[in-house]
């Protein structure tokens, strides 16, 4: 066999930053994320785009970001409604830090069909 | 006041210069010596001598003290302390007034605590292991041009560690040859890529070709990713001139980051260009290229955590720190000792990782650790750990080096970096389960299994040198 048929190619995709290179996460992992900002008393919030304008800082958020909200399941049922709500959207999920202002975590939940 | 008669001659230092007794003051600037005196000289005394040579004194008494106040300008030994396992050698602490030393200044900083002193006869060894810069001075100080903060929120890169690599080979590519490489490493999952601290702008690759090249493939990568990036474009130059024409041109063509040598190019240089940084909406990249000729021996020259304290002071955005686990040397504690000093906003006395006073940096932005040298995917777990979400891992031979080339490297990393961020918030020990969580990752990721089949023999196992002298 040829070296050259020893070496894969390896193609370029949209990835949309953190968790992009991941496999899609089921429930369980969503939930254990949205269980890992919360124990860090960040505060959850949902924001959404159109794939076309991904690359801008700001999406649109979906309603306010959830302050005090401890409840996983509520988080998740908000993803899934923003989701149902825009189908063709992305729908990031991300936990504001309000001691560092910065986001503690923030990664695309569901992609968009476009 | 002045009722001292003048007498010429030589005294003591320790008459005037060790102060047992003395309380210092929020306002002072503390210093911890490590000191090995010449056989036969007493403690006090050479402690004295230390805090007078780097502050107000001299050998002899000169009739022109009397026009002044000494006892408000003197530097004090206040403290002296055994060295742990070393019976040679012992800690001087000394006090210095904060109306030494010029406002926003690292460099006059440096030229005091570690001028003239250092050559001093009496003197064996001396080395700098810590300064306590009191929140008045940190206030003069600019610091990091942008900081963590506003550099996740200018990259969009949130809740994990930045991810980069250097571009090797270091040196011979020509500008279009190297601008493919910092395009293949960007398209295929690094945030950032970064010029080897000696590019600068030899014959075989001028720095404006390296800059437009590199610039297009930013761009490219971006489109087509969805995702932010950047090249640190190195601007050291010979002269402060030519650091700033490039780094102009840097921010002409678009790029979001540059780079400098702290240490070669110099403090002056480095406070120079975080201020313009700064109003030119820049961030800067730090290499520590000279460290360890200063750092590195145990009892001689400047701790690490001092280059680094002084460092946040004169501004810069990233720093490296060393990888603990990679090819450079690193002891886990001290190295966790000084990122703390980059990062955080207050970092109490603790002797177990090298720091020898409370360190409160106020509102002073935090400063990425860079973590460069010899890592690889097997080691992503441990980095992680180590490291924290506030870092920047860098991959080098680790991205390079894959057996399909960069784009496959830098895929690998990445999704090593993402098993082991998903991982650690899902509460797993990922340093222990490494193995299970980056084997779980190459399933979905032939690019992972390739890495990990590569590097799966490369460790790097050395005795630190320069250890923590802990009880």
């Amino acid at each position: 066999m040829s070296a050259a048929t020893e070496i894969g190619n390896y193609e370029t995709s949209n990835t949309l930053e953190t968790f992009g290179f991941l496999p899609k996460m089921d429930q369980n992992e969503i939930q254990a994320q949205i269980a890992y900002i919360i124990a860090n008393g960040w505060s959850p919030a949902i924001e959404h785009e159109h794939p076309s304008r991904s690359f801008d800082h700001y999406w649109t958020m979906w309603k306010l970001p959830f302050f005090g909200e401890h409840d996983i399941s509520t988080v998740l049922s908000e993803l899934e409604a923003c989701h149902r709500a825009f189908p063709d959207h992305h729908v990031r999920l991300t936990g504001y830090d309000n001691y560092t202002q910065t986001q503690g975590a923030a990664f695309v939940v569901f992609e968009g069909r476009g | 006041m002045a009722e001292t008669s003048y007498k010429a001659g030589v005294k003591e230092y320790r008459e005037k210069y060790w102060t047992p007794d003395y309380v210092p003051l929020d306002t002072d600037l503390l210093a911890c010596f490590k000191v090995t005196g010449q056989p036969g000289v007493p403690r006090e005394e050479v402690a004295a001598a230390v805090a007078a040579e780097s502050s107000t004194g001299t050998w002899s008494t000169v009739w022109s003290e009397l026009l002044t106040d000494l006892e408000y300008y003197k530097g004090r030994a206040y403290r002296i302390e055994d060295v742990p396992g070393d019976p040679e050698s012992f800690y001087a602490f000394v006090a210095y007034p904060i109306d030494l030393f010029e406002e926003g200044s690292v460099v006059n900083v440096l030229t005091s605590l570690v001028g003239n002193v250092f050559g001093f006869k009496a003197l064996k060894h001396l080395r700098l292991e810590d300064i306590r810069f009191p929140i008045a001075y940190i206030k003069t100080c600019g610091g990091p041009p942008a900081g963590i903060q506003v550099e996740r929120d200018r990259l969009n890169k949130y809740g994990r560690p930045l991810l980069g690599c250097t571009i090797k080979p270091k040196l011979g590519l020509s500008a279009k040859n190297y601008g493919r490489a910092v395009y293949e490493c960007l398209r295929g999952g690094l945030d950032l890529t970064k010029d080897d601290e000696n590019v600068n702008s030899q014959p075989f690759m001028r720095w404006r070709d390296r800059y437009e090249f590199v610039a297009e493939a930013i761009k490219k990568a971006e489109l087509e990713t969805g995702e932010r990036k950047g090249h640190y474009l190195n601007v050291t130059a010979a002269t402060p001139e030519e650091m700033y024409k490039r780094a102009e041109f840097a921010k002409e063509v678009g790029c979001p980051i540059i780079m400098h040598d702290f240490l070669t190019g110099g403090f002056t240089a480095n406070t120079g260009l975080a201020n313009w940084c700064r109003e030119n909406g820049m961030l800067l990249h730090i290499h520590r290229a000279m460290h360890a000729v200063i750092d590195r021996h145990p009892k001689h020259g400047i701790h690490f955590r001092v280059l680094a304290k002084c460092l946040r002071l004169s501004g810069g955005d990233h720093l490296h720190t060393g990888t603990v686990v990679g090819k450079l040397e690193g002891d886990r504690n001290s190295t966790l000792g000084f990122v703390d000093q980059l990062r955080e906003s207050f970092v109490p006395e603790d002797r177990s990782r090298g720091v020898f006073f409370d360190q409160d940096w106020g509102s002073m932005p935090g400063v990425f650790a860079v973590a460069s040298g010899g890592i690889h995917v097997w080691h992503m777990p441990a980095l992680v750990t180590i490291f924290g979400d506030d870092s920047c891992l860098q991959f080098g031979g680790g991205t390079q080096g894959h057996p399909w080339g960069n784009a496959a490297g830098a895929c690998a990393n990445r999704v090593a970096l993402e098993a082991s961020v998903k991982a650690r918030n899902e509460g797993r020990q990922i340093e222990k389960e490494s193995r299970d969580i980056l084997t779980e990752a190459a399933r979905t990721s032939p690019e992972l299994a390739i890495a990990m089949e590569t590097w799966k023999e490369i460790v790097f196992e050395f005795e630190t040198v320069d250890k923590l002298d802990v009880a």
